[in-house]
């Protein structure tokens, strides 16, 4: 399993009821309902991936997240799941209002822009960054909002979103010491718990 | 001829006959005496009966949905392209139950039967049947055929709603339901289609208050019409434009009053050839099944309340160009699901064929539901 879902899945109790957005191939909620007995739903646009997640066994709906999310009633989840999508939706602001609209909490992951790979390409070479948790050419990227750690949590704070936990990791998913010192600087993708505001 | 030695035929099938001796309540208030329903299997059904599943025809579809009935036969069953050996509905897997519904023309009690009562036809007098009534009668040959319950049952169109009135009122009789290009009720555009469709057959000369068989006559124009209307709901703007563009039949346009495109001559063919083929009284009563196809009603009004008592997993397949039963249609089924937090799910394909699409051989299609098939006798086995 691949170790971010690894971290995420571990943070989601048994018999919750999950909703992962962007599911890919159902890898998450095919774990977590093999072993936590989870019941959950996974929204995903990518046809092949349908195919993969229908094959596990895994409850995938075929939904464009950039359409919103209007059709999932308020306070209808326990958890809702973001795993590096946040980044590559249309209006990431209104889908965090969305996300914790549905859901208790939230878990967010995304790549940090304010590694500090990405300021040596930005800041030396003047080239907008490629780096092991940021493959894509600036034409080709499907992240179109890209933001830092710190701008994340602004808009938490402005939102006055609950942040519960935070744990950054490098591309590799795995925590060095550095990084909760200066996470914005060296941590390359984070994850992030959220509560709702009345939480 | 009938290409009998593909490795993916069912091959060969003999229809068989499942007669009901008892009286059978109608939900209009009728009762009949008895009924038969003609039907079809393929495959084998394992000692646990576990591997069953149930295929429900659409408007004007029947039992005969995969293999040959002769060798002389041109044309296999309606859904050959899904259902047999290493297809989608795999017969090395399952055993696959295909009837002609009870009002139906294809050897089920219906319009053309003997009423044992006045011992002449049915005819216009035969009662209307009501999907719920399809499903109950249904579920009586699954006991005969010593069936429990089925690992899935699946429909297009019309033939979903059968499995969606399934999954409502006989929750512990299936594992799955498949709804493809379905609704869980019409929309007035459906309905007036429908109407149209009813109007040219009753308004035919030679329809006579539905007793054209003893008038030695058939409502053709009617049927033909019917069927022309139908088939333009069934197909798209885009897949018409595709398949018919503004060819001329001939070279030149003529500007007179008789056939000129491709289109006109397609309908008029297709028209044509259904008004032999079908009953008019059926065509009728199937429609009126298809409006009055609301399981929602008797739950308030409220889907995800009707849809609560479920105990089956959920699979919705709907067609980008379906203006018919829509992609919106299939979301409000999923949405409703969701809500009613059942297992449940769906995927739109992309296809240029409209409504029509749910029994073409579309390659994502067929390859997700065969993905879905292939898990569903993943769990089966799982349950031995």
């Amino acid at each position: 399993m691949r170790a971010d879902l690894a971290i995420i899945a571990d943070l989601i109790n048994p018999g919750a009821r999950v909703l992962d957005l962007g599911c890919g191939e159902g890898e998450l909620l095919a774990h977590l309902q093999n072993t936590k007995q989870v019941n959950g739903y996974g929204l995903e646009i990518d046809g092949d991936k349908i195919t993969t997640c229908i094959n596990k066994g895994v409850n995938v709906i075929e939904q464009d997240l950039d359409q919103g999310l209007g059709n999932f009633a308020s306070n209808s989840f326990d958890m809702v799941v973001m795993t590096e999508t946040l980044q590559s939706v249309k209006a990431p602001d209104r889908m965090l209002d969305d996300m914790l609209r549905i859901g208790e909490e939230c878990i967010v992951t995304f790549p940090n822009f304010g590694n500090w790979r990405c300021r040596v390409h930005i800041a030396l070479r003047g080239k907008m960054p490629v780096a092991q948790h940021l493959p894509y050419s600036w034409y080709d990227t499907p992240n179109i909002h890209l933001c830092t750690f710190r701008d994340f949590e602004r808009l938490c704070r402005e939102k006055g979103v609950r942040i519960i936990e935070r744990f950054v990791a490098d591309s590799k998913h795995l925590n060095r010491p550095l990084m909760n010192v200066f996470p914005n600087f060296f941590g390359a993708i984070a994850f992030y718990r959220l509560g709702s505001r009345s939480g | 001829m009938s290409d009998l030695s593909r490795a993916d035929s069912v091959g060969l099938v003999i229809p068989e006959v499942y007669r009901h001796e008892a009286p059978f309540a109608l939900q209009c208030g009728v009762t009949l005496e008895s009924f038969e329903l003609v039907y079809e299997t393929y495959g084998e059904l394992n000692d646990q009966a576990s591997n069953a599943v149930l295929v429900c025809h659409a408007l004007s579809g029947h039992h005969h949905a995969a293999g040959f009935h002769e060798v002389s036969e041109s044309r296999p069953g309606w859904w050959d392209n899904c259902i047999g050996p290493g297809k989608p509905i795999d017969t090395r897997q399952f055993y696959v139950v295909s009837l002609n519904n009870l009002g139906g023309c294809h050897g089920s009690t219906g319009p053309c039967s003997i009423n044992p009562r006045t011992g002449s036809a049915f005819g216009p007098d035969f009662p209307l049947v009501t999907v719920s009534d399809w499903v109950r009668s249904q579920t009586l040959l699954a006991d005969d055929l010593g069936i429990r319950q089925f690992a899935a049952i699946i429909g297009g169109s019309l033939g979903g709603m059968q499995a969606m009135q399934w999954a409502i009122d006989f929750p512990d009789r299936l594992h799955a339901a498949v709804l493809i290009a379905c609704a869980s009720k019409l929309s007035a555009q459906n309905i007036a289609f429908n109407e149209i469709a009813r109007q040219a057959i009753l308004t035919d000369a030679e329809f006579h208050d539905g007793k054209y068989r003893e008038q030695g006559t058939n409502p053709d124009i009617g049927l033909m019409l019917a069927r022309m209307l139908g088939h333009v709901t069934y197909l798209s703007d885009d897949g018409m434009r595709q398949k018919f563009g503004r060819q001329l039949k001939s070279g030149d346009l003529s500007l007179g009053q008789d056939v000129e495109f491709q289109v006109e001559s397609y309908l008029n063919h297709q028209g044509r050839s259904f008004s032999k083929q079908f009953d008019a009284n059926t065509y009728l009563l199937m429609t009126r099944a298809l409006d009055y196809f609301d399981p929602a009603r008797v739950y308030q009004d409220d889907l995800v309340l009707a849809l609560s008592n479920a105990l089956c997993k959920f699979f919705v397949i709907s067609f980008t160009t379906d203006w018919r039963f829509s992609v919106e249609r299939s979301k409000e089924i999923v949405d409703a699901l969701v809500k009613a937090r059942k297992d449940v799910a769906s995927t739109v394909i992309e296809s240029d064929h409209g409504h029509d699409s749910f029994l073409l051989p579309i390659p994502r299609y067929f390859k997700v539901l065969s993905a879905y098939m292939g898990q569903l006798h993943h769990e089966i086995g799982d349950a031995r």
